[in-house]
């Protein structure tokens, strides 16, 4: 096994170079440069504001002393937020996504696997089309939709809770309703796929000839197997939810990562650009190495490999 | 899992107390004002910022020579008690007022201004508003590198509280200008003690840090939530500020924002979104404010190329527009159409000069260009940076000029830098522009289409335009000044590389309670004047 991880995460390094590589000449590629505005400055200022943040120097040359900081850890300043660096932004910004992906995965796997698994017991019957349109609207019903819904209807009409921001603890309920609702959808229909499939293996009815009770039948000999397609699934899916959502954040005005991933890229701040795409990776990376330990424990069958 | 349930039981806790207080009520009853500010700002540095919602935070915590009459914006002493002002124009003597204060203690004293001055012409900041300071003396040259000695630079010292400024020229807009944050002091101990003094990145302007001059002191920042500011115990007419706090909300989405504010999280909004406008109009029209802003929303003509660098043509384009029914019927806020460049009374100037509605004259002018009712003439493009308010006015004027003119004009949008890029390149043909004024003067719209100015991107050039704001910038006598500056705008007018369309409104959202908010081109409300009085119920 710790061989296993360790050849992954050898390999995981050319990946993040070349995803680096990649996205360091492709945003310095793109039409449109950090300082441009509506009002320009002078362009003796708008070359010395270049020289600054080194932009003045050969595209190769940067590119190496992008990536010698890089290896230090060093995501170097941003360009849009004069007084803070990357890695500010990201460490700030990270833990609030991190605990909204957090309360959202929550609802995603509570609300998702329960509705599954249910409407995988008895196929095209009520039980089954019910929450399986309900799953079809949820994710038919993007984040834009569903967020200021939900907050026109508790915020505004019943005053439950605040429309926006992140002070209180009651100010996580309608983004992370929001944000798992979507996931929920997503985890309810790959929990039945996965749940019909293995109902109908040679060692389920085994199970029932030997006279395991329905209860047992599902809860111990099926649900592990049921639900390999869901784990293949939430383990990017939680990269992502924890990396913050742009629309969700922009709605209820919530400080985290996610907003970071466009605005960087509209203000061609490149190294805030860079930090957040790095910084992606890295977690995607690390969430598919653990879905892959969690699968090979979940199906044995994987072990041989 | 356990947090989970603790918002569960936070849920039902909030749900058992029925309606609670809302922010504003209670920001009304302890004087803390809760703002709308649009996006979250670049840093907190005079220096180094270049936005508007910066400018809202710095005018709460730092303080320039002179201030603004809430009301009129005439200069009041700020930190200036008195000015004089030199026969011919050129030397302004500011005194200062000795009771002032930086928030540690120490005197702000007319090194204070002095070093400011000198750090944001500095070439190694590379402050982008540096320019707004090229009025003084030798200040073009130093920020340029040309000079390397300061004292040369028409900022002197005359004792501890007396500053005085050499200008090139007469500046009859010199005290308006000081109001910009660029003309701000900044505690340079603080600022040497947190980093490079001339360079960017520096961290004095966190709040652990911060030591500002301004009524207000920075309390807590946290990045796209919420800036606090403190009334200051220091600020020398601290007896007049009323308010305890605010707090600066930096919410993007204007949607978002108009919820804040209608569920009682905001006293004041920065915008309101444009479907909005006609519903509090009709439902709630105390609560909505349009004011007009000293701006003007145009297009920009590249007269490089064919058919376009045809005089009679653009004038021909420009004067088959129905501005007033794109105010009426699609922006509809109150804007005022814009048949010329400067906003009306701005600095008392309205210009004379018009393009006007006039179909008939302008197929006359098209026909002259050889291009009778509209034949022959190929395609023209209209680029705007993408959004829905610029596409549909994109579209009625396509509309305009195939009615009017018989002229086909495709549209195209793209993202904010490639089109700010495009426009630069003078890659385009017609594209969206907007001009907000830096300050209430004609000059702050014109000399913007000098040829070659950084900020003219047409390729216009006219040398009896040149010369005409250049004589204008040393002009003397105001009369004659605007004289100059009518001439000017008739030329740019009847050439016609820009097309204005209308001059900007600001709108917003207000809460009755929030007083001393007066209406005011410049959208400055200095905080000192401001206060929360709740009605009585």
């Amino acid at each position: 096994m710790l061989r296993f991880i360790l050849r992954r995460i050898l390999q995981a390094i050319p990946v993040l170079i070349i995803i680096a590589t990649l996205t360091f000449f492709m945003v310095r590629l793109a039409p449109g440069k950090p300082f441009d505005a509506e009002k320009a400055t002078t362009p003796e200022i708008r070359a010395r504001l270049e020289a600054h943040y080194g932009l003045d120097k050969p595209l190769l040359q940067q590119y190496f002393s992008y990536m010698g900081n890089l290896v230090k850890g060093d995501f170097g300043p941003s360009f849009k937020y004069a007084n803070r660096s990357v890695n500010e932004l990201i460490a700030a910004s990270f833990p609030v996504s991190l605990e909204l992906g957090a309360y959202a995965m929550c609802i995603a796997l509570m609300l998702g696997l329960l509705a599954g698994v249910i409407a995988s017991l008895k196929p095209n019957s009520p039980t089954d089309y019910v929450p399986m349109s309900m799953a079809m609207v949820g994710i038919c019903l993007p984040t834009f939709v569903m967020g200021p819904l939900l907050i026109l209807v508790f915020g505004l009409t019943l005053g439950w809770f605040n429309t926006s921001g992140w002070f209180f603890p009651s100010d996580r309920v309608l983004p992370a309703l929001t944000l798992g609702g979507y996931y929920a959808a997503y985890t309810a229909r790959l929990a039945r796929g996965g749940m019909l499939e293995i109902m109908h293996q040679d060692f389920i009815r085994t199970a029932r000839a030997k006279g395991a009770s329905e209860k047992r039948v599902v809860l111990r000999h099926a649900l592990k197997g049921g639900l390999l397609p869901v784990v293949s699934f939430i383990g990017p899916a939680i990269a992502g939810l924890v990396s913050g959502s742009f629309v969700v954040e922009m709605i209820f005005q919530i400080p985290g990562l996610g907003r970071y991933f466009v605005t960087s890229a509209l203000n061609r701040d490149y190294a805030m650009v860079m930090g957040t795409v790095i910084f992606f990776a890295v977690l995607i990376l690390v969430m598919n190495l653990i879905v892959d330990i969690v699968l090979v424990w979940l199906n044995p069958k994987l072990r041989f490999d | 899992m356990k947090q989970l349930l603790l918002i569960a039981i936070a849920m039902l806790a909030i749900t058992g107390c029925g309606k609670r207080e809302t922010r504003v009520e209670q920001g009304n009853r302890d004087q803390i004002l809760h703002l709308g500010n649009g996006t979250e700002p670049q840093d907190l540095d005079p220096h180094i910022v270049t936005g508007v919602p910066e400018h809202h935070l710095i005018t709460a915590l730092l303080e320039g020579l002179v201030g603004l009459d809430p009301k009129d914006l005439r200069p009041v002493p700020g930190g200036a008690e008195r000015w004089e002002t030199s026969a011919d124009g050129t030397v302004y003597t500011f005194y200062l007022r000795k009771n002032a204060k930086w928030s540690n203690g120490d005197p702000v004293t007319a090194h204070d201004f002095l070093n400011s001055f000198k750090r944001i012409l500095t070439p190694s900041l590379a402050s982008e508003y540096a320019y707004m300071l090229y009025v003084a003396k030798n200040a073009e040259a130093y920020n340029t590198g040309k000079l390397a000695d300061f004292s040369e630079v028409g900022f002197k010292v005359l004792d501890d509280h007396t500053l005085q400024v050499q200008l090139n020229n007469p500046t009859p807009y010199f005290l308006s200008l000081l109001n910009h944050y660029s003309w701000y002091p900044v505690h340079l101990p603080t600022v040497e003690k947190h980093g490079p003094v001339h360079e960017r990145g520096n961290r004095w302007t966190r709040p652990e840090n911060f030591v500002g001059n301004g009524p207000f002191i920075l309390d807590k920042w946290r990045e796209n939530q919420i800036i606090i500011v403190k009334k200051s115990p220091t600020y020398w007419n601290a007896d007049i500020v009323r308010l305890k706090e605010i707090h600066f909300y930096p919410i993007d989405s204007d949607d978002t924002e108009e919820r804040a504010f209608r569920s009682g999280q905001l006293h004041v909004t920065q915008t309101v979104p444009l479907p909005k406008i006609d519903v509090y109009k009709r439902e709630k029209p105390d609560l909505l404010r349009i004011y007009t802003y000293l701006g003007c929303y145009y297009y920009r003509v590249n007269v490089t190329k064919p058919p376009l660098d045809n005089k009679e043509v653009r004038r021909a384009l420009a004067m088959a527009i129905d501005r007033e029914n794109i105010v009426k019927h699609i922006t509809k806020a109150g804007q005022i159409p814009a048949h010329h460049f400067t906003p009306p009374g701005t600095a008392g100037y309205t210009a004379e000069a018009r393009i006007p509605m006039d179909v008939d004259a302008a197929k006359k002018l098209l026909a002259e260009a050889g291009y009778p009712d509209g034949k022959g003439l190929p395609t023209i493009e209209i680029l705007y940076n993408t959004s829905e308010g610029h596409k549909v006015i994109a579209e009625a004027i396509q509309q305009m000029w195939k009615k009017n003119l018989n002229i086909d004009v495709q549209l195209v949008n793209q993202e904010w830098k490639v089109y700010l890029d495009s426009q630069k390149q003078l890659n385009y043909q017609i594209c969206r522009a907007g001009w907000i004024g830096d300050y209430p003067d004609p000059n702050s719209f014109l000399d913007m289409w000098l040829t070659g100015g950084g900020n003219n991107q047409t390729g216009w050039s006219n040398s009896e335009y040149d010369q005409l704001i250049r004589e204008a910038s040393r002009a003397a006598d105001p009369q004659k000044r605007m004289e100059i500056f009518q001439k000017a705008e008739a030329i740019l007018l009847d050439e016609a590389p820009v097309i204005p369309i209308y001059f900007y409104t600001r709108n917003f959202l207000i809460q009755p309670s929030v007083k001393g908010w007066h209406p005011n081109i410049l959208d400055h409300h200095p905080y000192q004047h401001v206060h929360l009085e709740a009605a009585k119920k």
